[in-house]
């Protein structure tokens, strides 16, 4: 009965995971970073994703603040904060987010405001899309852990 | 003294982002490295035993602590940071004379090709996109191993070298003796040293003369 448990939360895991690459939201980096955990850092992906909402959000409230403010030129700026998610999002294997902020960047670079109030949108969208489907995952792994972890008491 | 029986390497990463850090420290650590690591330069030239002046940046001191027991075999540190950047590190880094021999690696998530030669003739080993890779890190291990070598060659030379540098009342005297025996040395040591060892032990004669900021540099001996 247990072992049920394990393995149909295994194949959850992996359906959402076929998924999300199917989709393009992520991409084989993932998997890299996948393989950077192990036994002497088992939680580095949950982690390292978790590091990665909080800097993210950080970033997109203040390209928020700074494209609401009217007198707003600071184009530079804009495109520093984007150098930072368009790194960040590829190391973690995010890849439509890195794509629609590589957009998003291309309008600052024109100084295009109204393109960089859209280009925002789509990034905002797309960061909130991953973060739902990763916190999806980390539960999907976390019950997987539990189940097998009844399976076998330690 | 202790670290020398030990064959890990001891790595120091820079970089002001907290992700880029925990990527960075990873990487590192599953290419069996121990890392250090620090959010800025002058956090990193602090770590390293270079004093930094908050009056006068430009003026670097060796601390006593040069000679602790942390030996650093790289320094791999990001470009774009505020204050001082991945750039000035590096310079820094080379125009001291205690840790000049410590392999210098940049990074950066711009391919700004003038940004990566200007990097490389102030005498940085690698420049590494971001996002870094673990094969990109298979790179160092022969930088690293190069100064484990010339470490245990090089030892008395280096000594002799840091007493002089730092002996501020004897700087002229010591500057005219320093040519002639660095030329001694440097013919005795020639199978073993790199043209880089070469190049930065010619720069020590003439920069000596020319650079005013040496003779800040207090005792640490």
């Amino acid at each position: 009965m247990l072992g049920l448990g394990v393995e149909r939360l295994q194949a959850d895991i992996n359906r959402l995971l076929a998924s999300l690459f199917h989709q393009g939201v992520l991409d084989e980096q993932f998997l890299q970073l996948q393989q950077l955990q192990d036994e002497t850092s088992p939680n580095f992906v949950y982690d390292v994703i978790n590091i990665y909402f909080d800097e993210s959000e950080k970033l997109l409230r203040n390209l928020r603040l700074l494209l609401m403010d009217r007198e707003f030129s600071d184009y530079k700026k804009i495109g520093l904060h984007l150098n930072q998610l368009v790194g960040s999002s590829s190391s973690i294997g995010a890849r439509r987010v890195r794509n629609v902020c590589v957009a998003f960047r291309s309008a600052s670079e024109l100084r295009n405001r109204p393109g960089c109030l859209r280009g925002l949108e789509v990034v905002e969208h797309e960061y909130h899309y991953l973060k739902n489907m990763m916190h999806e995952l980390f539960q999907l792994e976390q019950q997987r852990l539990l189940a097998a972890g009844v399976r076998y008491p330690m | 003294m202790v670290m020398e029986t030990e064959s890990q390497f001891h790595v120091l990463a820079v970089d002001d982002n907290r992700f880029d850090r925990k990527m960075i420290e990873r990487l590192l650590q599953k290419s069996s490295c121990q890392v250090t690591t620090v959010d800025s330069g002058s956090k990193a030239l602090e770590f390293l035993g270079l004093r930094v002046d908050d009056n006068d940046p430009n003026a670097l001191s060796t601390s006593p602590q040069i000679h602790q027991e942390v030996e650093i075999n790289l320094i791999i540190t990001d470009y774009c940071m505020p204050g001082m950047t991945g750039y000035d590190l590096l310079k820094k880094v080379k125009e001291s004379a205690a840790l000049r021999s410590i392999p210098v690696v940049i990074m950066s998530s711009e391919n700004v090709p003038a940004r990566i030669s200007r990097c490389l003739e102030e005498g940085a080993e690698e420049f590494f996109l971001k996002p870094v890779k673990l094969a990109d890190l298979t790179k160092l291990k022969p930088h690293m191993m190069k100064t484990k070598l010339k470490k245990e060659s090089e030892k008395p030379v280096a000594i002799e070298e840091e007493i002089v540098v730092s002996e501020k009342e004897e700087a002229s005297l010591v500057i005219e003796i320093l040519p002639l025996h660095q030329e001694l040395e440097s013919e005795q040591l020639e199978p073993m040293l790199s043209s880089n060892k070469r190049k930065a032990m010619e720069e020590v004669i003439s920069t000596d003369r020319s650079r005013p900021k040496y003779n800040d540099f207090t005792t640490s001996v």
